[in-house]
């Protein structure tokens, strides 16, 4: 059964079609590549399925449950997590206190322990920051850990949001543009942690990105989306040599 | 050659690192002996001192209103400070550093709660003695005390969760006329409400009851504004808690019942110094928990990035209700606190005016910081009692006051800072063997 399931979604802003007819099959362990120009909806794609805009039309399933109507944060914590393409970091918080609070709705103790300061809340405290501190480890990162997370360098800030939603437990995690403003060798570390969090959590993954190199590199599917509506569908391999796609990519050549 | 270059640098930075490491090595607990020293002092030898340097009675607040009053007092007034405050606290806090510091290590591996306790109540006491010498210091200290609470509350609305309330006074007026209702509904032989319905020795015990009433009274009203600010942010809220302000406000003048705009008088003598003490540390407490915890850092998200937040698992919603209606609980409490201070409430006593006084502790002091709350609610308030002689130039000098923090500081005095009661309470001697 697939894990996360989109049918015929279609989305409508104002007059605006921004996404049409667009259906995905995510099965557990893949990971799916999402790629096109830019203004071709793919954001849109994202912020739909995780609950930021309601599509128009469409079902989306995650795990059997439907995720229409449902907040951003009851899909989050459903097991969608994700990161954002212009890193949505919290100004005032530090990295360690970026990924407890992505366990928010893990937290075992209501809001009168937190009130009181009970032995729940102090033992939950605990386990958390063990937790993150794990996380910031697997993430190469935990030296930074008391630091504000928007005063560390680029790369270090993508590593700590890919933590952060990582702290959410999710069963598909969503990467929009994981690799945007990275040197190369930014850029093959990044193929390395993502092939390193999908082996060891178990994670379908679902990403956007520009760069061609990293996404025949590491998907297994490529969907090509251009205006709204995908062109093409495939192996990295049939992807590559699609003619729809290379025009999309690098404009059709005239032969006279 | 080292050894002179390293004199020479001592001498260069001079006072400032002689100062520091006079402070350093002393625990608070020491510094809290030091001001029970001093209250002793003036206790028992003050009436004495200031007759003998031909001061009309004690200073009162520090000797403001004295000097400010009649400045050919000056040099008394300074000298009187010197012997009561400035000499035994120097003397206690020095020749008792090393026994204070063997308490604070006893204290430390002691839990937290009993080391609040001891220090909380060494605290209390000299306050209580302090306050004892004067009717006028009391009162001051009390509505110190009540607008702490105030501070605290609206920094977690304005400052933790970064939106910007204006409704603090409507809440507060809530609280304050819940619980006078209620007391002097039970507890009161009143023209309001007629003869009391209890005995009043039961009054004093069932007083935090009416405090409880007036909280969660004000918070009902917060469900008010809760609910429009899930859409709006910023400019919008302001406006929208304004209004509200003014609801809340024009309501209590045309309600017969609770005395209109000439309010109601004559509550019971329920806010008493220790009453006030108490409901102040667990007002300080709750909230510093709160803030400390997973829970509560979801404020911070919420402000710093909502759709970050929302997409990290955080009911974004419920933080903002529960976060609005937690901040004006306390503000109804204070005010609860606040009628049975005056023991006596009128709707104009939460207009605009107390919204100002409100704002501008909380900016003074800092944003989300529980610190900078304490330390912005005690300097206004001290400093506006203090100034009190200069009548109308008051309002020049404070508002300067707040324009120069402003303009250095622009989040306040002691922002963004997490108040640690264990590492406040931390003996300090290891610093001196270095």
């Amino acid at each position: 059964m697939a894990l996360l399931r989109v049918d015929n979604m279609t989305h409508y802003f104002g007059g605006l079609r921004a996404v049409h007819n667009y259906n995905l099959v995510l099965e557990p362990g893949h990971i799916v590549g999402l790629i096109g120009p830019n203004g071709a909806g793919k954001t849109t794609i994202f912020n739909l399925i995780s609950g930021i805009h309601t599509p128009t039309e469409g079902n989306i399933e995650l795990n059997g449950n439907n995720l229409i109507g449902h907040h951003p944060h009851e899909i989050a914590s459903m097991g969608l997590g994700r990161t954002f393409q212009n890193l949505l970091l919290w100004r005032h918080m530090t990295v360690i206190e970026h990924v407890k609070m992505a366990c928010y709705s893990q937290l075992e103790y209501g809001i009168w322990g937190a009130f009181f300061g009970s032995r729940l809340c102090h033992s939950e405290e605990k386990r958390l920051t063990a937790k993150a501190m794990h996380l910031l480890e697997t993430f190469d990162v935990d030296h930074f850990s008391s630091q504000l997370a928007v005063s560390l360098p680029y790369g270090a800030q993508r590593r700590v949001e890919m933590a952060r939603a990582m702290a959410t437990n999710p069963k598909v995690l969503f990467l929009d543009e994981p690799t945007a403003g990275m040197t190369p060798d930014e850029l093959n570390r990044m193929i390395a942690i993502i092939r390193k969090i999908h082996q060891d959590f178990d994670v379908a993954i679902f990403l956007i990105e520009h760069r061609l190199k990293f996404v025949m590199e590491l998907c297994e599917r490529i969907q090509t989306l251009v205006f709204g509506e995908v062109i093409a569908e495939g192996s990295p391999e049939e992807i590559k040599n699609n003619p729809q796609v290379i025009e999309a990519y690098l404009g059709r050549e005239d032969i006279h | 050659m080292d050894s002179q270059e390293h004199t020479s640098q001592q001498r260069e930075k001079g006072f400032k690192t002689r100062l520091q490491g006079f402070i350093a090595p002393i625990p608070l607990i020491g510094w809290l002996l030091g001001f029970l020293g001093a209250v002793l002092v003036e206790y028992f030898l003050g009436d004495l001192l200031s007759y003998y340097l031909g001061l009309p009675k004690i200073p009162v607040l520090f000797g403001f209103l004295t000097v400010l009053k009649k400045p050919l007092l000056i040099p008394g007034t300074i000298v009187y400070l010197i012997l009561v405050y400035a000499l035994p606290i120097l003397f206690i806090v020095k020749f008792l550093q090393k026994p204070a510091n063997r308490l604070a290590a006893y204290l430390d591996k002691r839990r937290v709660s009993v080391a609040s306790l001891v220090h909380l109540s060494l605290f209390y006491g000299s306050l209580h003695l302090w306050a004892d010498m004067s009717d006028y210091r009391l009162l001051v200290i009390k509505l110190t005390m009540i607008a702490i609470m105030l501070t605290l509350s609206i920094n977690v609305i304005n400052g933790y969760m970064g939106e910007f309330s204006c409704s603090h006074p409507g809440f507060m007026a809530l609280g304050a006329y819940t619980a006078s209702t209620l007391t002097l509904l039970f507890f009161a032989n009143d023209k309001q409400f007629g003869d009391a319905l209890l005995p009043g020795y039961l009054g004093p015990y069932f007083f935090p009851l009416a405090l409880i009433a007036g909280g969660i009274a004000a918070a009902l009203g917060a469900l008010v504004i809760a609910i429009p600010s899930f859409r709006t942010r910023g400019d919008y809220l302001a406006i929208i808690s304004l209004a509200f302000l003014f609801i809340v406000k024009s309501v209590i003048e045309n309600l017969e019942f609770v005395g209109g705009p000439r309010g109601m008088s004559s509550q019971p003598h329920y806010s008493t110094l220790p009453m006030v003490f108490i409901v102040m540390v667990l007002c300080i407490w709750i909230i510093n928990n709160f803030v400390r915890s997973t829970m509560g850092k979801a404020l911070n998200a919420v402000r710093d990035n909502e759709l970050a937040a929302e997409a990290m698992t955080v009911n974004t919603r419920k933080t903002k209700i529960i976060t609005f209606m937690f901040g004006a609980f306390w503000a109804g409490v204070a005010g609860g606190l606040f009628a049975h201070v005056l023991r006596y409430v009128n709707p104009g006593s939460f207009g605009i005016q107390r919204l100002a006084e409100i704002l501008a502790m909380v900016y003074f002091g800092g944003l989300n910081s529980v610190t900078g709350s304490i330390v912005g609610a005690v300097s206004i308030n001290v400093l506006s009692e203090a100034l009190r002689p200069l009548e109308i130039y008051k309002w020049i000098i404070i508002p300067l006051l707040l324009i120069l923090v402003m303009l250095f500081r622009p989040t306040g005095l002691i922002a963004f800072t997490e108040f640690k009661p264990k590492e406040l309470m931390k003996p300090k001697e290891k610093m001196v063997g270095e």
